[in-house]
């Protein structure tokens, strides 16, 4: 398996981690050991309300878990200073889901153009290239000028992904990209997802890893990818492929 | 046990209104004492941030700060010169006209600094910016909690504190230093020609050389600090109901509320404060 380029470790890792729900203490999976190399791609599933959305928001970064340790890129989040979590931050991208909660007085490209005007000091020419990139890789550049919070909700989706994009990150996390959407656009984000994870142009040919959560594996089914369940206060990962279709 | 006073409750179970009472003010002290160390734990992060980040993302945070100088101040022009000229008419005209029925013209100038530069000036802006942007920022910065946005600045590696919060609190001591110094101005004005019009006999040239005499270099340095108090205050309470507890969006307008009834008790309490430097100088 590739690994971090940079360091040789992962680039993701939880160790005996416990991980609770927002706003309580309610453990939703607890003593995980987990370790995504570099270039994988893990679908997390589970039933609704059994903590995807919280355990994906402490894997990434976003919420501390109660006990354990999560690494990104080798680097123990919790011993990190406010800079170096800012410096992380940059290497991860993040869709939410029901929305890819927009700031909704922004126009689509504001909102794409926002983590590269706070993060780099480009040139507006060189911010503008690369928003128009991105918005062209997922389609949305007829809806540049438009506010996020004008469009259908499964276009919002879309504009999240393209914001998460923005800064090239290295490593992406979904929650839920599937869940709500039409045939149509579920393949759409299955052919663009896979396309990041192969590399394209947009990455620089580098390949991404993901984490995506699901309530129904069988919308993945027929991608290459690992997968875990999590499932009364458990995580349990799987194989590959066809394999996770045929998790209940 | 006896029951007490033939309310069928022992006297252990009797709750004696003098210990509600207690209990009702000690609650309210504790809640008091949490809200001022988190108000100031906020204050100094927000202070922090801003000292440390000075220089980064000034194409994202300068524009915030002019959007916030824009809404907290030149948009309220109009408003502040409404209400200057109902306080220049009302108070100073009234004022005037009083001190010269008792041949006391000479003191105009020394009673308009008093009232309206150190007192009523300051805090008539503070309350006007409070109604009009401090209940909206509750409002936005509420919502945008509720709504996972800053949970969307955070995964994007932006500091809340800095995109959020910052540019509300110089954005507000900038606006609140310059509405009150229009504020002033027009009031000053306008408290004049209303006494002209009653037929005071206070030439122009002699209210004007009153006002000067009656103000020290010290008026000009406190006011712009008071100001600044001001904006700080009301942006820090503001942005602390909205963003440092977890909201949902039904509790937006109970934190709105908390939010107006603790910004009016600080701009109080500072401008007391205040009085009591006036009163050293």
């Amino acid at each position: 398996m590739e690994q971090n380029s940079q360091s040789g470790a992962p680039m993701v890792e939880a160790i005996d981690a416990s991980i609770t729900r927002q706003r309580s203490l309610d453990i939703i999976a607890s003593n995980v050991d987990w370790r995504v190399d570099s270039g994988d791609f893990w679908v997390v599933g589970g039933r609704q309300g059994c903590g995807k959305t919280a355990f994906l928001f402490a894997i990434a970064g976003l919420r501390r878990p109660v006990a354990g340790v999560i690494r990104h890129f080798g680097e123990d989040l919790s011993t990190l200073t406010e800079p170096d979590l800012l410096r992380q931050r940059a290497r991860v991208g993040f869709v939410f889901k029901g929305g890819g909660r927009m700031f909704t007085e922004l126009t689509v490209a504001e909102n794409v153009a926002l983590p590269l005007r706070y993060h780099r000091e480009w040139t507006d020419e060189q911010t503008g290239e690369r928003v128009q990139a991105i918005l062209a890789a997922t389609e949305l550049a007829e809806e540049a000028e438009s506010t996020a919070q004008g469009l259908a909700w499964a276009r919002q989706q879309r504009v999240g992904l393209a914001r998460a994009l923005a800064l090239n990150p290295e490593l992406l996390f979904l929650d839920e990209p599937l869940s709500g959407l039409e045939p149509r656009d579920r393949k759409w984000w299955r052919r663009i997802l896979n396309t990041l994870r192969e590399g394209t142009p947009l990455t620089g040919g580098r390949r991404t890893t993901m984490i995506a959560t699901t309530n129904d594996f069988g919308y993945w089914a027929g991608d290459s990818h690992r997968c875990g369940l999590l499932q009364d206060g458990r995580w349990q990962p799987y194989g590959e492929g066809k394999e996770c279709s045929e998790i209940t | 046990m006896e029951s007490v006073s033939g309310t069928g409750l022992s006297e252990t179970e009797t709750v004696w209104p003098q210990r509600t009472y207690f209990r009702r003010t000690g609650r309210m002290l504790i809640r008091m004492k949490e809200d001022v160390g988190g108000m100031g734990a906020f204050l100094i992060i927000t202070l922090s941030v801003a000292l440390a980040k000075i220089n980064k993302a000034k194409a994202v945070v300068w524009p915030l700060i002019f959007n916030q100088v824009q809404r907290a101040g030149i948009d309220l022009l109009p408003m502040v010169a409404f209400l200057a000229v109902a306080l220049g008419s009302v108070v100073i005209g009234q004022t005037v006209f009083l001190l010269h029925q008792y041949g006391a013209e000479n003191y105009a100038g020394m009673v308009m600094v008093t009232v309206v530069v150190r007192e009523l000036g300051p805090i008539l802006a503070a309350l006007l910016v409070l109604a009009r942007v401090g209940t909206a920022n509750v409002v936005e910065l509420g919502t945008a909690r509720a709504m996972g946005e800053v949970d969307a600045l955070e995964a994007l590696g932006i500091d809340p504190i800095h995109f959020l919060v910052v540019p509300r609190v110089i954005g507000l001591a900038l606006s609140i230093f310059s509405l009150t110094v229009y504020l002033i101005m027009i009031a000053l004005l306008s408290g004049y020609l209303f006494a002209f019009i009653e037929g005071v006999p206070l030439l122009p040239g002699d209210y004007f050389r009153q006002l000067a005499g009656a103000l020290l270099w010290q008026d000009f340095a406190l006011l712009a600090l008071k100001t600044f108090c001001f904006g700080t205050l009301i942006a820090i309470v503001t942005c602390y109901e909205g963003l440092a507890a977890p909201l949902r969006l039904e509790d937006v307008s109970r934190a709105t509320t908390s939010a107006v009834g603790k910004c009016v008790v600080g701009v109080v309490l500072l401008d007391a404060l205040f009085i009591v430097v006036y009163l050293m100088l």
